[in-house]
Order: structure tokens, then C-alpha cells, then sequence
């Protein structure tokens, strides 16, 4: 063998041309996440945080842990794909009269097409895991999750999918083909680079933690919930996760399976997708939304119920109509596998299937309807404390309303072929994403902030991170509005008609707002820590909530709860609360926890390389990695002794302590 | 779930593994594999033996033959019942029969006519009708 | 099982004297069976869409062979048979495995193992055969759909004989421990499971392609 055959073995199609050193934007980028990164890896060393940050986080199966890890990737990779964002508006803004702006289109296509993936992958989905992970096993009272190592591994897998997505910022490139990656484009001839391909790995190996998480928290909520907790004294946000994670394991593998079936025409040279051989493309738009409606459920459903929280618990009220919202959420569950089509109205079905899917489009917001007036009527005649979560929740409802309005004038197969593909649509749907999962995420993390680290997060700037996004997000997105009625179509590069100018630079001075209201949520986590005294909580639960989570010290101890505790009423705490039910403070027993493994960072990190090695054809590479994940995976399958007890004694200690800081707060 | 309140008295008992699995039966499984046997048998025979001379026909006959056979499957070999996990393993079950049809029936009625309308002179399934319908 | 788990005390309690903390210890039913249950409906999803596929695109023969050009269905009915056996004697090593006879369980599941290996070598076989004749899956839209469906089955299969494998040493080294027989009894669904999308692929498939 030729030396330049063992290259190609070893290093696939991988070439120095394949960094970007030409493009000064990545160049720019590169030195700053390189001078940042360096100067992380610096201070944790200096601080010598490597072993602590490991054995405490990275390997930790605490749930608690592992949903706190969630959500800071998700900040983490909402810095990412809101710089996208900005870059996009900043581009249609000035991109007129002859201006080709800063972003060239195979640039700006690749910007597009992450700025999708990642807001709906790596923020939006870790941000609403995170939430789950941290909040359900408290709210039914258990310990941790049904499976603590796949929690773990699972976020793992999340996290190589978000590095895969990274790595194209500085080696090769991006898809450049919006973020559901339509074949034929995506097909092998018309983008035979490597961008597609990171599109289909990072996918990939994160939806394989995506449905893993999913079973995981559906064996949670069905086996863990504490005695006396029914299905219909479940929690709220406890049932909407349920709901969740039934979408998430019935949708996720429909994106696996088509995802596979893009990658065999990439890889394998079939013929599932492409113009030729009996290929049909519109099987791919079929099925990935089959996939693609439920998503939508899937990010927004976990939102409602911190809303049902939030309102309950600041309104001082039981949440109105707790049946009809557990009824309304099953329905919406239901329904969302019947309305995929209304995607694709325009691409030329009969009239019976538009009229089927348009018609089940519409029911569909009847569900979400009937919540709305849910909340509503929980706030009637509530003493409504307008804390942070409240503004959150309230600016939601608002803007939530306006977006579904807009999606039920897009469920009208005649008004869609109007406005399909337009920038009515982009707005439509950021309207009830940014209005419903975004605000729903900053409303649980203020809610929940003082659960997980002991005190609260700093109201004045909470304020202004939402008053910022509110109106940042109606001068961002009002204006697209107007443009799709005028036709201007998404994902264009540069514009030819002057007079739309204005609404563009209406709309690139929103994105600047919300990029102050990011600024201020930063600043919020900072000057909170800062002031991490003034702002404690020793009392566990700083809202006077309802649910069982606030029942226990904040942070919670590893163990979650001293006693497990038992249900007779849906707002379990709340009701210990009026019957001024003592804590027990005597009679502990050693409590049965699971231990921490590194197994799953392991297996991950060879996930990363084998979706790296395919990119890049390093066949070689892919093969070894592979072998090396099937033997760590089974060699942890021999790992028998995977718990431990901590003894009596140690829970007296913690729950002591506990007893003595709520004396002395007292 | 309220039919399961009684079995939780030996939950105190640290070790689930023996409870849960089900107790099949020599009887069961081997009843199973009779019924199966034939299933199959006979779906082979008459496309084999070309037994019914309508395709339309033949396919409905075997599809009815292999949803007797996967419910024999799932009662004999995989032991569905009302009761297994407290009646989660059957509605995890009929929630994703419901899906698979819908995917399946959906895709194909979705397709079926987006090619008849956008690729007619390609369709190779295409009646007559179908073509006197067309725009 | 555990949902209402309410202790007897508390459920008779006076309403001025319920108890809100359990005094003993509380274990929560072991939730493996039913996640193993979960899993596979969410791979049977995964085969739902591949089914769809071949539904959509099984006739698109872009000139080229159809199934019933192809199909020896003699060769599927063996196939079928190996598997079907597969199952009775995995049913049989579950039998054994309640008896806590550990030689004779594993015994059973090395033959099951063996009809496993049997069907994929036959299986094999006909993909060699039809890539030989010039009908591999870039042939035509038909082709890819078939393959993938049938490969997908079969890649299922070549994991639950790594599996058994691997089960094979654990219960070798460790015995009929309870998290064991958990194992077996994952298995046991895992390969049920096949046998049953195997159903489909031999009638919509095989048996509906030859069909004129």
C-alpha cells in the first residue's frame, strides 16, 4: 500500500482545505472559542476543578445533576444559535439595493440551516429534558430516575450531537439546506460536501439520548411515583412530561429511521430519495414530519405545564380545571400524529387529504384553547404575586394566543398556499416557540433556580431579561408578519425591492433587544451568585409552592427525600403545609442509591468519533470506534455492583443540619 | 391500576426480579408454536400453490393471516395481557398499533395521491378513472 | 403496580390524622421490563416507517427485476421455519430458567443462538444472490426499500445473537441471579419481537411481492 492510500484510510476526505482559514468571520469566531476555551481549561486547573467537575458532575447520575447539565447546555448553545440569528438579521437588513451584505450565500444558507438545528435540538430539546430530568422525580416523590446510568449517557449522547454541530463551525462546513434538510437538495448531487452529513450524525447520535430519555422518565413517572399518587394526582408539569415522553419515544425513531434512509442514498448509493431509479423525495418531507409535528408537542407540552405551576403557585389558587388540562394534554398527544400534512399542503394532494389534515389542524387548537382559559381562570380572583416566573408566564399567554391564531389562518389549505414558505410562517412559528418554549424555559428557570442551588435569582434584572425578549420579540417578529403578507419568501440572502427595507431593519433592531434580554438573563445568573446570601432561601420552598418538590431542603441532598412521602391530595405539599404536617426528624434508614459510572461519558465520546469518522469517510476510524463503543458497552453490562447504601447515620447528619437551619431561619 | 392495589403487600422484599417475571407454561408456548406453524403454513400454500387466482383477494387473505399471527405471538410468546405492569405494557401496545397504522395507512394514502396528482403519467398503478379525474 | 401503593394505615386514616411520610423503607417496582416493553414499541415505530417506505416505493421497479422476478419463496419458507424454531426454543430456555436450571437454560438458548446464526447465514445468502444478479439495493427505489427493510430485521437479529452471547458468559460467571433473569426475560421480548416483525416482512414483503 502507497502512502497516499494510508492517508486516504486514515484521514478519509479530510483535507487542510477543509478548514475554513479563508473566511474571517470563522476565523474570528475560532480565536475567540479558542482563547475562551483556553482560558476555561486554565482556570479549572488553576483551581484544580478537573476531578471535582468529573466525579461530582460528569459521571454523576444524580438527575438533579445531570438536569442542571442540561440546561447549561442549553444557555450554552442558545449563545450559539441566537449569533446565528443576529448574523441572519443583520444580513437582511442591510442586503438591498445592490448590497450582497456581509454573508455570502453558501455562508448565510449554512447559517440558516444551524440556527434551525440548533435552537430546536441542542436549546430548546436539552432545555426541556433539563426541566424534566431536575423537576419530575422530585414532584412524585422518588429518589432518581428508573435508570440512572442512561440518564446519564443519554445527556452525553445530547452533548456529542451539539460538538458534532460545533465542529463544522471550523472543520469542513455546515448543511446548507434549512433545517429539515429536504432531499433532493440534501441528496448526494446536489450537496456532496460534507455538511449534510454533519447534519445527519450530530442528529443522530443526540436522538439516540433524546428517545433514551424519553423511555427513561416514561419508567419514571410510571413505576417511581410515591405511594398514594395517582395518575390524577399527579402534578401538573408531571403529566405534561408523561405526555412528552410518549411523543418523544413514538416520534424520535421515525426521525432515526429517515435520517438512516438520507444516509444509505449518501452513503450507499440508494435510491430512497433521489430524482432517479424510482426515488421519491416527497417520501422523505412525508416522513419527517411525521416526526416533525410531534417535535412541536414535544418542546411545548413540558412548557404548559410550568405555566400550570407558575400560575397555581403565584396566583395562591389550585390550578382551574385540573381534569380538563390532564384531558387536553392526552388529546393534543393524540392529535398530533394526525396533522403532519399540514406542512406540506402545497406540494399537491387531492383535496380530501388537505381538507383531512387542515380540518384536524384546527381541532387540534382546541386542547390548547381550553388551557388558555384554564389559566385564566386561575388568575381570576387569585392574589397574583408578579414575580419574574409570573411576567414570564403572563407575556406567554399573550403572545402564545397571537401565534396560535396565526397557525390556525395557516391550517386553511387555501390561505397555506398563499402564505407557505413565506415570512408569515417564520413568524408564525417563532412566534409560538420564542412566546411558548422560550418564555416557558425562563419561567421554570426562575421558578425552580432556588430549588437547585439554595437561593433566588435576582428579580431586577429578571425583569429586565423579560421585558427586553417581550419586546424585543414583537419589533423582531410583527414586521415578518407584514412581509409574508406582502410574499416575501424565508431563507432569502438579499432582497431586489427597497420599500421591504424598513421592516427588515424594524426587525434586526428586535433581535437586538432580545440580545440585551439574553445580556440581562446572563447578568441575572451573575449578579444573583454575587449575591447568593441576600438572596438565600433556607426554607426549601421560597414561593409558598404546592407540589412535592418544595417539601424538601434546597438544594435538594442526593437522596431527595429523608422519608418517601405519601399522596392524598394533588397539591401534596400544599396540603401537608395546612395540616401543618411535622418533618420527621427521627427513625432514618439507610437509603438505597445508584453509583456513579463514567461508562456513559465513554460511550459517548466514541459516538462522537464514529459520527466524526463517517463525516469525513474515515472508514477506519468509524470501524475501531465503533468496536470500541460495543466493547465499553458491554463491558458495562458486567458492572453488577451499580448501588450502594448510605447508612443512617449520614442521613441523620444531613437531615440535622437541615433541622437546625430552619430553627435558626425561624 | 386500582385492580393492583393487592399486590403490592411484598414490596418490602428487596429482591423484584423474581416477581415480575411472568410464569409461562410448557402448554402455552408449545400451543403457540402449533398456531403459528399453521399461520404460516397456509399464507405460503395459497401463494405458493397459487390457490385464489385474484390478487386483490389473496392480499387480503394474507393480511388477515399475519394479524391473527402477531396477536398469537403477542398472547403466546411475548404473554400480552391486561395485567402485565399494571396494564402499561398493553397500553404502550394499542398507543403504538394506533401510531403504526396511522404511518402506515397515512403515508400511503398521502403518497399515493400526491403522485397521482403531480407525477400522473408516471404512476404505474394508475386506473383509468384516476386518469379522467386528472386536471 | 406502584401507583396506589398507599400504606394500609393511610388509607383508613381519620382525616385529622393522616400520614405524610413513610416510616419504612420504600422500594419502587423495578422498572426494567416495562422500559425493555417501551424500547421495543419505539423500534417497532422504526420499522413502521421502513414498512411505509416499502409500501410507497415497493413498486417502483425503475425498469428493473420485481419481486416476483426475485423472491424464492422456498428459501424464505426455510428461513421463517428457522426462526419460528428460534422462538420455541427460547420459550423453552425461559421454561427452564423459572425450573433455575441454569445448564440446561443455557442449553437452549446456544441452540436458539445457532437457529439465530442459521437464519442470518440463509439470509445472507439471498442478498449475495441478488447483488450477484445485479439486483442490489441502487438497482431501483423497490431494491433500496427492500434491502433496508429486510437488512434493518437482520441487523436486529445479529444484535440479539451478540446479545445471547453476551448473556451466555454473565449467567455462566454470575448464575440465575435475579438481575440475570431480568435479562433473559429482555431478551426473551427483543427476540419475540422480531419473530413478530418478521410476520410482516414475509407476508408484505415476500408473500404480497410475488403477487402479480
Amino acid at each position: 500500500m502507497n502512502t497516499p492510500d494510508l492517508v486516504t484510510l486514515i484521514f478519509g476526505r479530510l483535507t487542510i482545505e477543509a478548514i475554513p482559514y479563508h473566511e474571517p468571520i470563522l476565523i474570528g469566531t475560532f480565536a475567540a472559542v479558542a482563547l475562551g476555551g483556553i482560558a476555561l481549561l486554565a482556570v479549572l486547573t488553576k483551581y484544580k476543578l478537573w476531578g471535582y467537575l468529573w466525579s461530582e458532575w460528569f459521571t454523576s447520575i444524580d438527575h438533579k445533576k445531570i438536569g442542571i447539565m442540561y440546561m447549561v447546555l442549553g444557555v450554552v448553545m442558545l449563545l450559539r444559535g441566537f449569533s446565528d440569528a443576529i448574523m441572519m438579521r443583520a444580513q437582511q437588513a442591510m442586503a438591498f439595493n445592490g448590497n450582497p451584505g456581509f454573508l455570502p450565500p453558501h455562508h448565510y444558507d449554512q447559517v440558516f440551516t444551524a440556527h434551525g438545528v440548533i435552537m430546536i435540538f441542542f436549546v430548546a430539546m436539552p432545555f426541556v429534558t433539563g426541566l424534566m430530568n431536575f423537576v419530575v422525580p422530585l414532584q412524585i416523590g422518588a429518589r432518581d430516575v428508573a435508570f440512572p446510568f442512561l440518564n446519564n449517557f443519554s445527556f452525553w449522547m445530547t452533548v456529542a450531537g451539539g460538538m458534532l454541530v460545533m465542529a463544522s463551525l471550523f472543520v469542513g462546513e455546515f448543511a446548507r439546506t434549512g433545517w429539515l434538510a429536504y432531499p433532493p437538495l440534501s441528496g448526494l448531487a446536489a450537496s456532496p460536501d460534507v455538511g449534510v452529513d454533519y447534519y445527519i450524525w450530530s442528529l443522530q447520535v443526540a436522538g439516540v439520548g433524546t428517545t433514551l430519555s424519553g423511555i427513561n422518565l416514561l419508567a419514571t413517572i410510571i413505576k417511581m411515583r410515591a405511594p398514594g399518587m395517582t395518575m390524577m394526582k399527579m402534578p401538573v408539569f408531571t403529566w405534561t412530561s408523561l405526555c412528552t415522553n410518549v411523543l418523544i419515544v413514538a416520534a424520535f425513531p421515525v426521525l432515526t429511521a429517515v435520517l438512516a434512509l438520507l444516509s444509505l442514498d449518501r452513503y450507499a448509493g440508494t435510491n430512497f430519495f433521489t430524482n432517479d431509479f424510482g426515488g421519491n423525495a416527497m417520501m422523505y418531507v412525508n416522513l419527517i414530519w411525521i416526526w416533525g409535528h410531534p417535535e412541536v408537542y414535544i418542546l411545548v407540552l413540558p412548557l404548559f405545564g410550568v405555566f400550570s405551576e407558575v400560575v397555581a403557585t403565584f396566583s395562591r389558587k389550585r390550578l382551574f380545571g385540573y381534569a380538563s388540562m390532564v384531558y387536553a394534554t392526552v388529546v393534543i398527544t393524540v392529535l398530533s400524529y394526525l396533522v403532519w400534512l399540514h406542512h406540506f399542503f402545497t406540494m399537491g394532494s387531492g383535496a380530501s387529504v388537505n381538507s383531512f389534515f387542515g380540518i384536524t389542524t384546527m381541532i387540534i387548537s382546541i386542547p390548547t384553547g381550553a388551557k388558555i382559559f384554564n389559566w385564566l381562570f386561575t388568575m381570576y380572583r387569585g392574589r397574583i404575586q408578579f414575580e419574574v416566573p409570573m411576567l414570564w408566564t403572563m407575556g406567554f399567554m399573550v403572545t402564545f394566543v397571537i401565534g396560535g391564531m396565526t397557525g390556525v389562518m395557516l391550517a386553511v389549505p387555501p390561505a397555506d398556499f398563499l402564505l407557505h414558505n413565506s415570512l408569515f410562517l417564520i413568524a408564525h412559528f417563532h412566534n409560538v416557540i420564542i412566546g411558548g418554549v422560550i418564555f416557558g424555559v425562563f419561567a421554570g428557570i426562575n421558578y425552580w433556580f432556588p430549588k437547585a442551588f439554595g437561593f433566588k435569582l435576582d428579580s431586577y434584572w429578571g425583569k429586565w431579561s423579560f421585558w427586553l425578549w417581550l419586546t424585543g420579540f414583537y419589533f423582531a417578529f410583527m414586521p415578518l408578519y407584514v412581509l409574508g403578507f406582502m410574499g416575501v419568501t424565508r431563507r432569502m440572502n438579499h432582497f431586489e425591492d427597497p420599500s421591504l427595507q424598513i421592516w427588515f431593519i424594524i426587525a434586526a433592531f428586535g433581535a437586538l433587544l432580545i440580545a440585551g434580554g439574553i445580556a440581562a438573563f446572563l447578568i441575572q445568573i451573575f449578579v444573583s451568585i454575587k449575591r447568593r446570601e441576600a438572596l438565600r432561601d433556607v426554607t426549601g420552598d421560597p414561593w409558598h409552592g404546592r407540589t412535592l418538590e418544595w417539601s424538601t431542603s434546597s438544594p435538594p441532598p442526593s437522596y431527595n427525600f429523608a422519608f418517601t412521602p405519601v399522596i392524598h391530595e394533588q397539591d401534596a405539599w400544599w396540603q401537608m403545609k395546612e395540616r401543618n404536617a411535622a418533618r420527621r426528624t427521627e427513625g432514618y434508614l439507610p437509603i438505597h442509591m445508584p453509583k456513579n459510572t463514567a461508562a456513559g461519558v465513554y460511550i459517548a465520546a466514541f459516538a462522537f468519533v464514529i459520527g466524526f469518522a463517517m463525516i469525513w469517510h474515515m472508514f477506519l476510524i468509524a470501524g475501531v470506534a465503533f468496536l470500541g463503543l460495543l466493547v465499553t458497552a458491554i463491558g458495562h453490562t458486567f458492572n453488577y455492583k451499580r448501588d450502594y447504601y448510605i447508612p443512617a447515620d449520614v442521613v441523620a447528619r444531613t437531615e440535622a443540619a437541615r433541622t437546625e437551619e430552619l430553627a435558626a431561619h425561624v | 391500576m386500582s385492580a393492583h392495589i393487592d399486590s403490592h403487600d411484598h414490596h418490602d422484599d428487596h429482591g423484584h426480579g423474581e416477581e415480575e417475571v411472568s410464569h409461562s407454561t410448557l402448554k402455552g408456548y408449545m400451543m403457540g408454536f402449533f398456531l403459528a406453524v399453521v399461520l404460516t403454513a397456509i399464507p405460503f400454500w395459497l401463494v405458493m400453490g397459487k390457490v385464489i387466482p385474484n390478487p386483490q383477494t389473496l392480499a387480503i387473505v394474507i393480511l388477515t393471516f399475519a394479524a391473527i399471527q402477531i396477536v398469537v405471538h403477542m398472547i403466546y410468546f411475548l404473554h400480552m395481557d391486561t395485567k402485565s405492569q399494571g396494564g402499561w405494557n398493553m397500553l404502550a401496545l394499542m398507543f403504538t398499533l394506533i401510531l403504526v397504522v396511522i404511518t402506515l395507512t397515512g403515508s400511503i394514502w398521502v403518497m399515493f395521491h400526491l403522485n397521482s396528482n403531480m407525477m400522473p403519467g408516471m404512476s404505474h398503478d394508475m386506473t383509468e378513472q384516476q386518469v379522467k379525474n386528472l386536471p | 403496580m406502584s401507583d396506589i401503593q398507599a400504606t394500609p394505615s393511610a388509607v383508613v386514616a381519620d382525616q385529622q390524622d393522616l400520614q405524610f411520610w413513610m416510616k419504612e423503607d420504600h422500594h419502587p417496582e423495578n422498572g426494567t421490563l416495562l422500559g425493555f416493553w417501551i424500547y421495543l414499541m419505539s423500534d417497532c415505530l422504526i420499522f413502521a416507517c421502513l414498512f411505509a417506505t416499502y409500501g410507497v416505493l415497493g413498486r417502483s421497479y425503475a425498469g428493473g427485476p420485481s419481486g416476483a422476478d426475485l423472491f424464492e419463496l422456498p428459501l424464505v419458507a426455510v428461513n421463517t421455519t428457522m426462526l419460528l424454531l428460534s422462538s420455541i426454543t427460547y420459550g423453552f430456555a425461559v421454561l427452564e430458567m423459572q425450573k433455575n436450571r441454569r445448564g440446561t437454560m443455557m442449553a437452549w438458548l446456544i441452540v436458539t443462538g445457532l437457529f439465530g446464526a442459521t437464519f442470518l447465514g440463509i439470509e445472507l445468502y439471498e442478498f449475495a444472490n441478488l447483488i450477484h444478479e445485479g439486483a442490489g439495493p441502487q438497482r431501483s427505489a423497490f431494491l433500496s426499500s427492500f434491502f433496508t427493510l429486510v437488512g434493518t430485521h437482520g441487523l436486529h437479529v445479529t444484535f440479539g445473537i451478540v446479545w445471547l452471547i453476551t448473556l451466555l458468559v454473565q449467567v455462566g460467571r454470575f448464575g440465575l441471579t435475579p438481575a440475570n433473569k431480568r435479562r433473559i426475560m429482555c431478551l426473551s421480548m427483543f427476540w419475540h419481537f422480531l419473530d413478530v416483525v418478521w410476520i410482516g416482512v414475509f407476508t408484505f414483503v415476500y408473500l404480497m411481492g410475488v403477487l402479480p
